[in-house]
């Protein structure tokens, strides 16, 4: 039987490689009977679209420019290396 | 040559650095990466002959994001991955593996205002965590660079990275439920 901290893990994990069978399978066992890890779970897969949905956000903001100084740096590094 | 990278940055300069930023959540690297991005791309022999400009930078620009990444790899070994037990995140669970505090509930935002009030608390969240490992964070769950490449270009191992993805999104995931509305 997995405790919740093991179970948080695999949780985790399962979202950056595939999970084992056996993982699968004492996760998904750990899921069915613990309701906070259920909650643990959805709450990462909240977390993870907050997360797109912030930085769409950034990308799309067009009140966000490159500061003018900076610009000019760069146009003064293009033409140093010309 | 010189005035089409001009006329690039002119057009080009505000998305490209927009995407930096979102990315690694500070204006002056985010500024660096768009001058790296512009130095590599006038140095590079294909440069005139890009027909779409936009995609191509921001090619470069993603490279340089995980440059700047790089970086700061030392500071993040040594403040988040200190040893095993560190990694346990004994903080959140007690001795026998349980919630120390048990998960609740979010009430998800419903309107425009309540999203902006979320996502201004997830943004404070994220400036809390290291730098670096927010950072990777943003990397990996946005779903846009492949795992084993990001340890690759990082130079960590698959596994530190699991560590440190569990400890990014364990502390993000308390501070917002201790942040948000819950109930």
């Amino acid at each position: 039987m997995l405790s919740c901290q093991s179970a948080s893990r695999l949780v985790s994990q399962s979202l950056d490689r595939p999970l084992h069978w056996q993982e699968k399978l004492a996760l998904r066992f750990h899921l069915a009977i613990c309701r906070h890890c259920r909650r643990f779970a959805k709450q990462l897969n909240q977390l993870r679209s907050a997360v797109k949905t912030m930085m769409q956000r950034t990308e799309a903001d067009a009140s966000i420019v490159l500061n003018p100084e900076a610009k000019a740096r760069i146009m003064h590094i293009i033409q140093q290396h010309h | 040559m010189t005035s089409t990278a001009h006329e690039w940055l002119n057009a080009h300069g505000d998305y490209l650095y927009r995407f930096a930023l979102a990315r690694l959540r500070d204006a002056h690297l985010a500024e660096d990466a768009v001058q790296e991005t512009f130095l590599a791309a006038i140095k590079n022999p294909n440069f005139a002959a890009q027909s779409s400009p936009r995609t191509w930078l921001t090619g470069i620009l993603k490279h340089k994001i995980i440059d700047t990444m790089r970086k700061g790899q030392r500071e993040v070994v040594a403040s988040d991955l200190m040893n095993e037990e560190d990694a346990n995140m004994d903080e959140f669970f007690d001795a026998t593996g349980h919630w120390a505090e048990k998960p609740i509930a979010w009430n998800m935002p419903s309107d425009a205002l309540e999203q902006k009030q979320f996502l201004g608390i997830l943004q404070n969240c994220m400036d809390k965590l290291p730098k670096k490992l927010a950072a990777l964070f943003l990397m990996r769950d946005v779903h846009e660079t492949d795992n084993e490449e990001i340890c690759k270009e990082l130079q960590i191992t698959t596994t530190n990275a699991w560590v440190m993805l569990y400890r990014a999104r364990m502390s993000l995931r308390k501070c917002l439920e201790i942040n948000w509305i819950t109930g």
